[in-house]
This record gives C-alpha cells, sequence and structure tokens, in this order.
C-alpha cells in the first residue's frame, strides 16, 4: 500500500539552513547537509529545500548544495525557491535533485510547467500554491502570500495539472504559522478535482493534526517545518502515531 | 570490479553514482560500447518519457548492444519499462528482453503514483536479507503488468510487477538509490553478484 508521506521543510540561505533549528546533537545547526542526514535517519519520507536567498551567487550555492545532499542523503527530495527557467532546472537535477518545485514563475509563465514536463518528465516537476481566503475565495498569492493575483486556487490548480505537473504543493497562509492544523476542506476539495498527489503544507502544530490532513484532508503528503525542527514533534513518533490511527505509513 | 552507469542522457544519473559510492565502489558513466560490454556490473538509468529515451538509445545504438550483454544488468524505473517489449508512453517499441507490455495507471488511482510503497512476494537473490512488505520509493505513471519474469510484486489499484527478471537482466520500477537503507542494500545484493 502506498504510504502518506512526512516531509520537513528546511529554508536555506546562501547554502545554509534559517529558521533557528533546536538540534542539540547538531555540531553545525546550519549545515542543511546535516540536517538532512538527521531527518533521514528519523524516518523523514522526502525533503524539501526552499530557497530564500537572493544573491548574484545564489545558483551555484543552490547547485553546490544540491550535490552534497544528493552526495550523503538516501531519500528523494525537492529543491525551489526562484526557480524560473529550463536552465535552472536542468542544473539542479544534474546535481542530483530528484524534483523542483516551482511557484511564482509558474503563475507569471504558466508555459514553464509544459515546457519543463516535456524536458524532465511529470515526474520531477512540483508546482507549489500559496493561497488565502479572500471574502470566503481562495485566492492565490505570491511572495510568500504577500500579493494576491488574479488566480482563484482550484482553476489555477486544475490547470497546473492539466499542463502536466507531477504534484502539487499547497500552502494555506491563513493556517501557515498558526498551528492550528492544515487547511483540511480545501485540501480535500483539491484531492477530489484533481488526479494527482497533493502535499499539504501549512498549520501543522501537533501529531493529530497531521492525522486529520490525512483523513480528512485527504492528502497524500504533509510538510512542516518549525515542529521538526524544535523538535515539537518526532518524526518517528509520529508515525507510529499515524499507523495507530490506521494511516498507511513507513515505519 | 568495474561498474559502468549507461550515460545515455536520460536521467538522474548522479543519485546512483553517489549510491554507489555509499556501498564502497566507484561507478563510471559510459555510452561507451566496449567500456559497456567488459563491465562487470551495467546499470541502465532512466528517468523521463519513453519514446524520447528509446531515441537516444538508437541514435547511439545502444538498442543493439544492451540484449547482447552477459553481465549482470540492472534497469532502474524508466530503463526497466524500456527492457520490456513495448511501452503505451509514446507507443514506444522497448528492447524486449522482458516479455511484458507497459501500461499506463487507470484514473482510478492518482497518476503518478509517487512515494513509498511495499514490496511483496520476493522471488529472487536481489532481495536477499530484504524482508516482506519493506517500503522502497517509486515515482511512475507507466507500469509492466504481472508476469513470469516478475521477481517483486507492489500493489496500487492493482498488483504489478516491482521488478522483473530474466537471466542475467534485472529491472526495478522502484529507485533503490533513493529508498533508504532498503534500497542500497537491494543495490549492494545486485553489486555482489
Amino acid at each position: 500500500m502506498l504510504a502518506k508521506r512526512i516531509i520537513p521543510c528546511l529554508d536555506i540561505k546562501d547554502g545554509r539552513t534559517v529558521k533557528g533549528v533546536n538540534f542539540v546533537d547538531l555540531r553545525d545547526a546550519g549545515d542543511p547537509v546535516e540536517l538532512a542526514g538527521i531527518y533521514s535517519r528519523e524516518g523523514a519520507d522526502e525533503l524539501v529545500f526552499l530557497d530564500i536567498s537572493a544573491t548574484e551567487q545564489k545558483r551555484k550555492t543552490l547547485a553546490d548544495l544540491v550535490y552534497r545532499v544528493a552526495e550523503k542523503v538516501n531519500i528523494p527530495f525537492t529543491v525551489g525557491g526562484g526557480i524560473s527557467s529550463v536552465e535552472d532546472v536542468d542544473v539542479l537535477l544534474h546535481n542530483g535533485a530528484d524534483k523542483v518545485s516551482i511557484n511564482s514563475s509558474a503563475v507569471k509563465n504558466p508555459q514553464l510547467i509544459n515546457d519543463l514536463v516535456a524536458k524532465f518528465g511529470s515526474q520531477c516537476i512540483v508546482v507549489a500554491i500559496d493561497a488565502k481566503q479572500i471574502d470566503g475565495e481562495w485566492i492565490v498569492h505570491l511572495v510568500g502570500g504577500k500579493v494576491p493575483t488574479e488566480r482563484k486556487l482550484f482553476e489555477w490548480a486544475k490547470e497546473v495539472e492539466e499542463r502536466g505537473a507531477g504534484e502539487i504543493l499547497f500552502t494555506s497562509m491563513d493556517n501557515d504559522g498558526t498551528k492550528d492544523g492544515f487547511a483540511n476542506e480545501a485540501l480535500a476539495r483539491l484531492s477530489s478535482e484533481l488526479n494527482i498527489p497533493i502535499i499539504a503544507s501549512g498549520g501543522a502544530g501537533n501529531k493529530q493534526h497531521f492525522s486529520d490532513t490525512f483523513t480528512e484532508g485527504k492528502a497524500d503528503a504533509a510538510l512542516a517545518a518549525s515542529v521538526f525542527h524544535f523538535k515539537e514533534i518526532g518524526i518517528q513518533e509520529l508515525k507510529l502515531e499515524l499507523q495507530g490511527n490506521g494511516i498507511p505509513v513507513r515505519v | 570490479m568495474k561498474i559502468v552507469i549507461i550515460n545515455y542522457g536520460a536521467g538522474n544519473i548522479q543519485s546512483i553514482k553517489f549510491a554507489i559510492k555509499r556501498l564502497g565502489y566507484e561507478a563510471v558513466l559510459s555510452n561507451d560500447v566496449s567500456e559497456i560490454q567488459r563491465a562487470d556490473k551495467v546499470i541502465f538509468p532512466g528517468v523521463g518519457e519513453a519514446s524520447s529515451a528509446m531515441k537516444m538509445l538508437l541514435n547511439s545504438g545502444l538498442d543493439k548492444v544492451i540484449p547482447t550483454l552477459k553481465q549482470p544488468v540492472l534497469g532502474i524505473c524508466l530503463g526497466m519499462q524500456l527492457m520490456c517489449h513495448s511501452s503505451e508512453e509514446g507507443n514506444t517499441t522497448g528492447l524486449g528482453i522482458f516479455d511484458v507490455d507497459v501500461v499506463k495507471f487507470d484514473n482510478t488511482v492518482k497518476v503518478p503514483q509517487i512515494g513509498w510503497n511495499q514490496i511483496t512476494n520476493l522471488k529472487s537473490e536481489l532481495f536477499n536479507g530484504i524482508e516482506e512488505k519493506e517500503h522502497i520509493y517509486l515515482v511512475h505513471s507507466f507500469y509492466a503488468p504481472l508476469c513470469s519474469e516478475t521477481i517483486a510484486e507492489c500493489t496500487y489499484g492493482l498488483d504489478y510487477s516491482a521488478a522483473l527478471r530474466k537471466d542475467n537482466f534485472y529491472g526495478t520500477q522502484f529507485h533503490p538509490e533513493k529508498s533508504s537503507d532498503v534500497g542500497e542494500k537491494i543495490l549492494e545484493n545486485f553489486l555482489k553478484m
């Protein structure tokens, strides 16, 4: 049976992990490779690296990081953040990334999804969508939720699927940072209207939230950052609880 | 031991190279016919779309070489699918090593299948030391149905081939190089054949 996936997300700036991490056993808390190794040993199913640096050297630094992660880590990982061209993706995949995630660049230029899928295949193209509700309607936002667009979540998600994306990473900006749980109603609707895997993001605060997003939200995978980084939830204990709730997981 | 990863322009081969290195071996990437023929072990990777990958094989003449190899050969993911008789993806004629036709999952399940699924009915030394129902990582929209060459099964809407074997040819639909310790053990079993 296909297992539900648990995915820690690491924010990267200039090749280093940002967002404080609370791992006492880490020699270097800012080293993404070391952190990735720990998560992988704890049972993470996949990792996402989100590059938030904005420097000139960004591309090269990120490609180097991808290479170092691929060298050490034996689970799949996705890289996102500022990817806007076929060349960007080519470099990252050649350095060992399994998948790339695109967000703003897809909204600005939807044809990019088709171009990437044609060149690299659906299986490695994840489209990330950030959205929040405005007057009861889910509206796609850019720049970490700061800039609203004209696009509506469900229409955009359908278009993303039709253009060939392999997966959607949906972050509810209404839930992100609240620790009150994932946006399960919207997630369930995405899962029923689309036929590609949906990764839930935004709102994880406790183990029950993960359980709920897999059952009520019908998500295929759940992504979180701070609850893992600050060791509020251990991946192994989370998976055991999910298993106890009858949710298929890899333990 | 000489390990060659066939480099024909398809797929993320860096990960396979790294996985082999973690096991303490070195692999070279090559599309040179005599180097491939002289290797002790050959790995045939592949990610992407079947008909364009097959075109690259045809252009390099490797389509004629691969089926004649005598040493252990391991096809991974699309590599395994191209070793089959045909693929529904792009109406592709395959290398015909495995006597099975690759078809697409129907839309009663989400396509592609992405993630960790379990392998069962393990029937090969490739799985020495691997328990039934261990999880392995897969990402694919097309699959090889069960057949007489099936050496491991997976269930996604229906039962299908997670791995195939004919003589010295092995194929895994899953990615051993991305399947954590279980995958590394399988890869090690292959390298020790």
